[in-house]
């Protein structure tokens, strides 16, 4: 186990430095000058090649990559194009939005998810296995910022409940401000989500279901709930788990959405702006930073298999 | 391990994701959350991320410089140069100014403003400007005197030298400690501190997203009341909030529910959910809005041919531009003026075809005469820009009509601002003809308008060698009277729709909604939050 760990750990590097350099070369064939969004309209030819120079764009692009390598080995992101900044300063002030918000989504998904899931296998072919696989559709289906407009519409706007944007952050504000301003984001966000582990967590019931230790444990007189949850959705867990954390790269784009039609100052918000203005050192370092989470995140998974499932060891 | 004593940990582990990330973000908690009674939060028409407003024309940086810094000269509603921050006098020959600094004006870290940082600002502003560059090629010295002195003495007479130091757009000097006006004007600043009527803070900075100016309460306004950029510059509110939103249905959302005060440009399309609000009002925030251009490549066939160039024009028509633009007449008007109308040099001479409906049969005339051959016109259309997707439509239909072969192609802003900087043939990656939008205060004298720029391979991108227009920019600067630079500025408007430099497409205005609260906003081109009261 702890040499499958070391492994899979080491592997990180040459996949993260594959993505460096593919990122570093896609963005450098993009058409696009950040010289030319920070001087503005009026620029003649040859302040922008002054710009370019004093931002060191003009340099071979070989010689940009070894500087950016040679920082990023150091830790050092750079600093954004466009305002100067440290990249690690706007990375840190927008990642607590997205990831307070991420973990109230995935908390919100699963505590519902599941057990719809586990519902609809139990009443297989019933009105409530129906209705779980219609919202099922219509929840994958329906992109992510119609569903923010209709909420915004119907809890904002028609009934007042709830705000049409902004964040407050916990710490500042009080968990309470928290939730009462990000319960509408993270259930749009939650709703593809949980349209996906509760087709998932239906499907792997069904099959753990018509197994035999699952009629044996009837017929020993197990309370149902205890057949359900004990020895049906444990052993059912694994492929949960496997769409949880894929579902991960589905939340991430959704976040993108969604922190737009919510005014969230989230790191998706912070992408979407930094391609948008060619700002490179926050493209690469946001993209050097979602490709080591979705790593991490798949590592967790597989790790987390041996938990759920002891068959499986590595 | 037992599946309770898992269960128990993942819960656990879960709970102490959640709460480090919490923790974590009490590190966002800046200081300075105890003032502010009156807060204005406005949603500005983009994020401010650059903060030098030398180095950029970006409006948003230049809005942002306006609410920190202050300027020696600044224009009144009539385009009139008043003092600001200084007065001045002017010797009999012209050749020499002398500015007085207004007592008690202070930088924000407590320093008093004195005229040496005056000459460095100007100084750097000068090397960026396309007019200050004008001025200094006649300035024999720029000199602090003293502390509350500055003399600037010419080679030769220029007289609308007030006029291009006091102007409002797109870089205007502003006027910055000297020890941050002394960083190249090629690099950004990273300090900054100004005198003007709000601070920066620079704490609560979020690029792109947020940004919070605080009153200055050391801030001396002039006595005279605001008017226009110049006036008194009362503040009433003690914090303003700008908030980027991208989203424009959130904006108006925002607004309708009473979570943000101000939005400065609403979509026109947009303001029927406005409509029946009584407590949310939506206006035109100043008369004269924006000009909107096509600008054509003089360096390649068909338009280095002066007639081809007069075909395109003869073929557009302003309102079919401004309909599809903007839709409600009421925010738009057909305007031939290259000065654009309501401004002091205002002429539409030449323009008539342009307004009134284009004349077609004429267009096509001239590309005969001109010997169109059917080379394809690339033209460039920028589909994320709002403002800027309607004009190619429009006039790649109207010139296909008149007998050009478009080749419209769509792309990002981006990629049409790097490839309008190309000078490769249109076919190998150039490209024939593109649309932009001014501020009429960027266009509204020769010396600024960049399109007015006759100088070849130095001029802004299409790159017409002209001399004439050289020659009457030097007789507008030699031009001392308002009566005389009309005169030169009625030639240049002439010269202009001859040698089709540029085709003004007409003005528009962008309205801007505010709650009802927010009263006396000023009618300024540029979006400013002194005067303006929250009741």
């Amino acid at each position: 186990m702890l040499g499958y760990l070391i492994r899979r750990v080491l592997a990180i590097f040459p996949v993260m430095l594959i993505v460096a350099i593919f990122v570093f070369l896609l963005l450098r064939l993009t058409p696009g000058d950040p010289a030319a969004i920070i001087a503005g309209d009026m620029a003649t030819p040859e302040q922008l090649e002054r710009i370019r120079e004093a931002m060191g764009l003009n340099q071979p692009i070989h010689t940009q990559f070894i500087t950016w390598m040679g920082r990023l080995l150091q830790g050092d992101l750079g600093v954004s194009l466009i305002s100067g900044t440290p990249v690690t300063t706007m990375v840190y002030q927008r990642m607590f939005p997205t990831i307070n918000i991420a973990l109230l989504t995935i908390l919100i998904a699963v505590a519902i998810a599941v057990p719809m899931g586990v519902l609809a296998a139990w009443r297989h072919r019933s009105w409530v296995d129906y209705a779980v696989m219609s919202f099922s559709v219509l929840g994958f289906s329906v992109p992510v910022f119609v569903i923010g407009y209709v909420f915004i519409l119907v809890f904002s706007i028609t009934f007042g409940w709830l705000p049409v944007q902004g964040y407050a952050a916990p710490a500042e504000r009080g968990f309470d401000e928290f939730l009462y301003r990000a319960i509408l984001p993270a259930f749009t966000l939650a709703t593809i989500y949980i349209a996906l582990i509760a087709r998932m967590t239906r499907a792997s019931m069904l099959e753990v279901l018509g197994e035999d230790y699952i009629r044996t444990a009837r017929a020993k007189g197990v309370k149902e709930s205890r057949v359900l949850f004990r020895h049906a959705l444990r052993n059912a867990a694994v492929p949960i788990l496997t769409v949880i954390g894929t579902g991960f790269a589905l939340l991430i784009s959704g976040v993108v959405v969604t922190e737009s039609v919510f005014n969230i100052p989230g790191v998706g918000r912070l992408t979407v702006d930094a391609i948008l203005a060619r700002d490179y050192p926050v493209i690469q370092a946001m993209i050097l930073i979602t490709s080591g989470v979705y790593v991490m995140v798949n590592l967790i998974i597989d790790i987390s298999y041996t938990i759920f499932d002891p068959r499986i060891r590595y | 391990m037992t599946i309770q004593n898992f269960r128990s940990k993942g819960a656990s582990r879960v709970r102490g994701l959640l709460g480090g990330a919490l923790l974590a973000s009490t590190a966002l908690v800046t200081a300075g959350a105890a003032f502010a009674e009156t807060t204005i939060t406005a949603v500005m028409h983009s994020g401010l991320r650059v903060l030098d407003p030398v180095i950029t024309t970006a409006h948003i940086t230049r809005n942002h410089a306006y609410m920190i810094y202050d300027v020696l000269v600044a224009v009144d509603d009539e385009f009139v140069p008043q003092p600001q921050m200084a007065s001045w006098t002017v010797s009999d020959d012209g050749l020499v100014y002398t500015f007085t600094l207004r007592d008690g004006l202070k930088f924000h870290d407590g320093a008093p403003v004195t005229m040496a940082d005056a000459e460095a600002s100007l100084k750097r502003w000068a090397e960026r400007d396309s007019g200050g560059q004008l001025i200094m090629d006649r300035t024999e010295s720029l000199t602090a005197t003293d502390d509350s002195t500055l003399v600037w003495t010419l080679t030769e007479p220029f007289g609308p030298l007030l006029d291009t130091i006091g102007k409002q757009s797109a870089l205007p000097p502003f006027i910055m400690p000297a020890r941050v006006a002394e960083t190249p004007s090629d690099t950004a600043i990273t300090e900054h501190i100004g005198s003007g009527p709000f601070t920066f803070a620079e704490a609560n900075f979020q690029p792109g997203v947020s940004v919070t100016y605080l009153k200055n309460e050391e801030y001396v306004p002039r006595d005279e009341p605001a008017s226009n950029m110049a006036g008194g510059k009362v503040v009433h509110v003690d914090k303003v909030v700008w908030s980027t939103m991208p989203d424009a249905s959130t904006a108006i959302n925002a607004l309708l529910s009473d979570e943000i005060d101000y939005i400065e440009s609403v979509q026109v399309d947009l303001l029927p959910l406005l409509e029946g609000d009584p407590d949310v009002v939506y206006e035109k925030r100043e008369p004269l809005g924006y000009q909107t251009i096509g600008r054509m490549n003089f360096l390649h066939e068909p338009f280095d041919n002066k007639l081809v160039r007069q075909a395109a024009l003869k073929a557009l028509d302003q309102e079919a531009v401004l309909v599809a633009m903007m839709g409600n007449p009421e925010y738009y008007a057909v305007c031939g003026a290259i000065f654009g109308c309501g401004t002091p040099l205002a002429d539409d001479a030449g323009s008539d075809t342009l307004t009134s409906g284009g004349d077609m049969e004429a267009a096509k005339a001239l590309l005969e005469e001109a010997g169109y051959d059917g080379t394809p016109i690339v033209l460039m259309a920028p589909t994320d820009v709002i403002s800027l997707s309607a004009q190619p439509v429009v006039a790649a239909q109207a010139l296909r009509a008149a007998g050009f072969n478009v080749d419209m192609q769509p792309m990002d802003w981006q990629t049409l601002v790097t490839r309008r900087a190309s000078q490769a043939d249109p076919a190998d990656g150039g490209w024939n003809i593109f649309f932009t939008n001014w501020l009429v205060p960027e266009i509204f004298n020769p010396l600024i308008s960049p399109m007015l720029n006759g100088r070849g391979d130095n001029a802004w991108f299409g790159w017409p060698t002209d001399e004439t227009i050289e020659e009457l920019k030097v007789e507008f600067i030699a031009a001392t009277t308002p009566e005389e630079q009309l005169d030169v500025a009625k030639r240049i408007q002439a010269h202009n729709m001859e040698e089709v430099l540029y085709i003004p497409l007409g003005q528009y205005v962008g309205p801007q909604a505010r709650r009802a609260d927010i009263v006396d906003l000023l009618p300024t081109p540029v979006p400013v939050f002194w005067n303006v009261k929250k009741e």
